[in-house]
């Protein structure tokens, strides 16, 4: 894969870097800041963008509005936001053009390489990795509404795992059931929320989102 | 009441110097009683007595400063120095009350009051009582034969068409009534204003008061919160680390005797470093919420309100950033308000409106629930009008029981920049 990576603290920078090239990554520049970064995207086209939210000049959202401008320009360049804190509002923003391959991670999921080269590697191929905590915070914001209301446990289990984008046999290995009890739970799902079903993982994940964010 | 006077307000007017004559009665009894009292203050006897009679004349006071600003068109604000509170003792309260100008000014006032301003209603009322006795003169003549046949002593009244000269002086007080009321009175008030009003070394002591206080309760709020901050790295994130120190060096030492347990070590150091993280996150929010540095008040409360488990209309009209402190105390504001909606309220639904106007921002946070708020007692809204107080901010509180409750919050403040739109999409 070809890596683009943002990110202004050197110390990240390098271990970012050390993980992705010992994971078959070609890094193919790392910046640090954004109007960088947008060039550096746009000129290189990768297959993915690792970025931090933060970012110089401003150390606000750079990170984040130089990975949206670059959306704009190539449409469908696959994302993947790293940031020391998760905000509803930042996710909403990434997924609203309803592109796909965008991920949106907490920093120190990088701690677990395998979980992270995987989030890395799925938004590379188009899907998406949500944060755990932004699951969290849009369940729990949708949780009063009557159709969530009437999801089982376990479906609950199934949706979380199935927003944050992972495949249903990546949610069959977490939840230890066959794949063949997911997807009979994501059809529960499905209907219960009233989605159209659908066999493409990537756009199931998108239509569970967008119904989340609502 | 203020400009010209129509019939109606010179009426009123009347009315009030009617009124007012007996009042006097009060500001006679008052001014000697204080005077009295405050030359006897050298007996101890006679501290509770000032002290109680400094109220009274206050309320008076009060009362009049009402009706002249009433009449001047322009309320007459209290110039009182915060009381000392009840519990204080004696002499305290009597420092407190006898220390204060505005004490004396109203003795001065009480004087003035039942001197000129005694003098004026009786002039005013006595115009109209002449009005009255010649314009019904000739009723008077014909219902009372022999009492009314004369005429200022001097002119003889016959007949009942004579009587009719009364129409004459009636007409003379008629217009002196008409001309003098609203300026005697406007007079009185005006006055009355020059001694009841604040001075303005009284409204700088006011405001140097306030000051004060809100200060120290700013440095309180403020070494409060770097306790807790303190407290909170110390048993959360430093306690992590040391944690995480000792996972790996235990791990360290047994990698080559025994792999498996060291890297069941490494797991829980690595379970550690998250941890620590999320401990971070949570207290750099309580500090500074990195949204809000990003995107300004607009965007932070935006976030609060999607992060948040309650439907939230969010309604903002700010056209600009506004000062970073002024931000972090309005989201801090807001954010509090809607922890109290979410903790006590049990309310289905909850509003926010940010409008930024005349050199003031407001919040408005309302909900559906049960109300009953009280700002006296709950530590929450205590909390809120601290933070506010800083910056010269009110937090006004409705909330009936049964609800709705509606916290209005304002803070004084400059805008600083027009607004950059985002280049980012949908909010």
């Amino acid at each position: 894969m070809r890596v683009v990576i943002a990110e202004d603290l050197a110390l990240l920078r390098d271990g970012l870097i050390r993980i992705l090239e010992a994971h078959d990554c070609e890094v193919l520049e790392a910046v640090d800041n954004g109007p960088s970064l947008v060039r550096a995207l746009v000129t290189h086209k990768p297959d993915v963008a690792v970025v931090d939210v933060r970012l110089p000049p401003s150390f606000t959202d750079e990170g984040l509005r130089a990975a949206i401008e670059a959306r704009q320009q190539v449409p469908g360049l696959p994302v993947l936001v790293l940031s020391q804190y998760v905000e509803q509002l930042y996710a909403r923003e990434l997924l609203s053009d309803n592109a796909g391959g965008v991920g949106y991670l907490l920093k120190d999921r990088v701690s677990n390489v395998a979980q992270f080269i995987d989030a890395v590697t799925r938004v590379a191929a188009g899907g998406t990795a949500m944060d755990p905590d932004v699951i969290s915070q849009l369940l729990s914001s949708r949780a009063r509404d009557e159709p969530v209301q009437a999801l089982t446990a376990r479906e609950r289990e199934v949706l979380s795992l199935m927003a944050e984008g992972r495949t249903n046999a990546a949610i069959a290995g977490r939840m230890f059931i066959t794949e063949k009890a997911v997807s009979k739970h994501t059809n529960n799902i499905f209907a219960k929320l009233g989605l159209p079903p659908s066999e493409d993982d990537n756009r199931r994940v998108l239509a569970v989102l967008t119904y989340l964010k609502a | 009441m203020s400009g010209t006077t129509s019939a109606k307000g010179r009426l009123a007017l009347l009315g009030w110097a009617f009124v007012f004559i007996f009042a006097s009665v009060a500001t006679i009894v008052l001014f000697c009683l204080q005077v009295t009292v405050a030359s006897l203050l050298w007996l101890g006897l006679a501290v509770p007595v000032f002290i109680a009679l400094t109220g009274a004349v206050r309320g008076f006071a009060n009362w009049h400063r009402g009706w002249a600003g009433r009449v001047l068109g322009e309320p007459i604000p209290q110039p009182y120095l915060t009381a000392a509170a009840t519990g204080e003792s004696q002499a305290r309260r009597l420092r407190n009350r006898a220390g204060d100008p505005a004490t004396w000014r109203d003795l001065a006032w009480l004087f003035v009051s039942m001197t000129l301003g005694l003098t004026i209603f009786c002039v005013v009322v006595a115009f109209f009582g002449s009005l009255l006795l010649y314009f019904f003169y000739p009723l008077l003549w014909a219902v009372t034969p022999g009492t009314f046949d004369q005429m200022f002593g001097v002119i003889n009244v016959h007949s009942l068409p004579a009587s009719f000269i009364g129409f004459g002086p009636a007409a003379v007080a008629f217009g002196l009534w008409w001309w003098l009321t609203p300026v005697l009175m406007r007079g009185y008030a005006r006055v009355s204003r020059s001694l009841l009003a604040p001075t303005e070394r009284s409204l700088l002591k006011q405001r140097v008061e306030q000051l004060s206080e809100s200060r120290a309760d700013t440095v309180d709020t403020q070494a409060a919160e770097l306790r807790r901050i303190e407290r909170d790295l110390h048993d959360g994130a430093q306690a992590r680390l040391v944690s995480l120190g000792m996972s790996l060096g235990l791990a360290d030492e047994i990698v080559g005797r025994d792999p498996a347990a060291a890297k069941e070590l490494l797991a829980e150091a690595r379970a550690s470093t998250s941890l620590a993280l999320s401990e971070l996150r949570d207290l750099v929010r309580g500090i500074h919420p990195p949204v809000l540095a990003d995107r300004g008040l607009d965007g932070a409360i935006r976030a609060l309100a999607l992060a948040c488990p309650l439907p939230i209309d969010v309604e903002i009209d700010i056209p600009g950033r506004l000062p970073a402190p002024v931000e972090s105390a309005g989201y801090f504001a807001v954010a509090e308000s809607i922890t109290n909606v979410i903790k006590h309220a049990g309310a289905s639904k909850a509003w926010v409106q940010l409008r930024y106007a005349d050199g003031k921002l407001s919040m408005l946070v309302s909900d559906d629930g049960r109300g009953g708020a009280d700002a006296g007692h709950g530590t929450g809204l205590r909390g809120i009008e601290r933070r506010l107080a800083a910056f010269d901010g009110t937090l006004m509180v409705t909330s009936p029981p049964g609800g709705p409750t509606v916290l209005i919050m304002e803070l004084p403040c400059e805008l600083l920049s027009p607004k950059i739109s985002p280049s980012s999409g949908t909010a």
